[in-house]
């Protein structure tokens, strides 16, 4: 697997989730993805865009490209916040400690290929996903 | 800040979503939504989110929300225009809308609205 490209994009405000949307968007774009692929990958952000801003109190998405043996786009979001004690729990439709529906996290899970989830209480979090096309 | 527009023809408040939303200026749609509605006595609400590209989990419930708060103050809402790619991306992510009444178009959008409240409940009941 080759990472052809890779580039940061900062979550600390609001605004930066629609930019983290618009940036997957034009990436997924440019290498090709379905529109339906694409909507997908772009909502499966935005989710973990949110989901660091405000559980993770802010950080970053880092955004890679991959070539080999397929074409793909990698997203980790990273965060220095709480860490989420129980990740199972997490992940499980309808749990929240937020205001949201709690889809979230699971949620964002189905609409990517691979998914990858670390985190420790006091530390953070990294979220690894891959849409491959 | 900068907000959506909500325009007023008859007894029904129309809004088009055109910008990719941030969560604050939906939250604040909400709010204006549910204001107009007790100030104009409006029946019934039609969004028009065709232009939208992703409505994501935050999206799905400010629609929910809205459907929820003007069927308490007596209106209608349908929303109108979702993009195939979307309602395919909702479904996965796990979000039906249930409770929000949806057409194809602004013109299904409105003939819904127009329609009888009865069968409208009728029509709701799935």
């Amino acid at each position: 697997m080759v990472v052809v490209s890779s580039e940061n994009v900062p979550l600390v405000s609001e605004g930066d989730v629609v930019t983290v949307r618009r940036r997957v968007r034009e990436v997924a774009s440019q290498l090709g993805f379905s529109l339906v692929d694409q909507t997908k990958v772009v909502t499966a952000a935005s989710e973990l865009a949110r989901n660091t801003l405000i559980h993770g109190k802010g950080g970053e998405m880092r955004l890679n490209q991959l070539n080999g043996p397929r074409l793909g786009l990698r997203l980790t979001f990273e965060d220095k916040g709480p860490g989420i004690p129980d990740i199972s729990l997490a992940l499980r439709d309808g749990f929240t400690t937020g205001s949201g529906l709690g889809l979230g996290l699971g949620g964002a899970k189905r609409l990517v290929n691979e998914f990858e989830i670390v985190s420790r209480v006091g530390e953070g979090t990294k979220i690894t996903v891959t849409r491959w096309k | 800040m900068e907000k959506i527009p909500i325009l007023r023809m008859g007894e029904f408040l129309l809004v088009t979503i055109q910008v990719d939303m941030h969560d604050r200026l939906a939250l604040a749609l909400q709010d204006d939504l549910t204001n107009r509605i007790s100030q104009t006595g409006a029946r019934g609400v039609l969004i028009d989110i065709s232009s939208l590209e992703i409505v994501d989990s935050f999206i799905g419930r400010m629609l929910g929300n809205i459907a929820a708060m003007s069927r308490v103050l007596d209106a209608r809402t349908v929303v109108v225009g979702m993009q195939p790619a979307v309602a395919i991306t909702l479904v996965e992510l796990g979000m039906s809308l249930a409770g929000v009444r949806t057409a194809l178009n602004v013109d299904a959008g409105m003939e819904l609205l127009r329609s009888s409240e009865d069968s409208f409940e009728d029509n709701r009941a799935w």
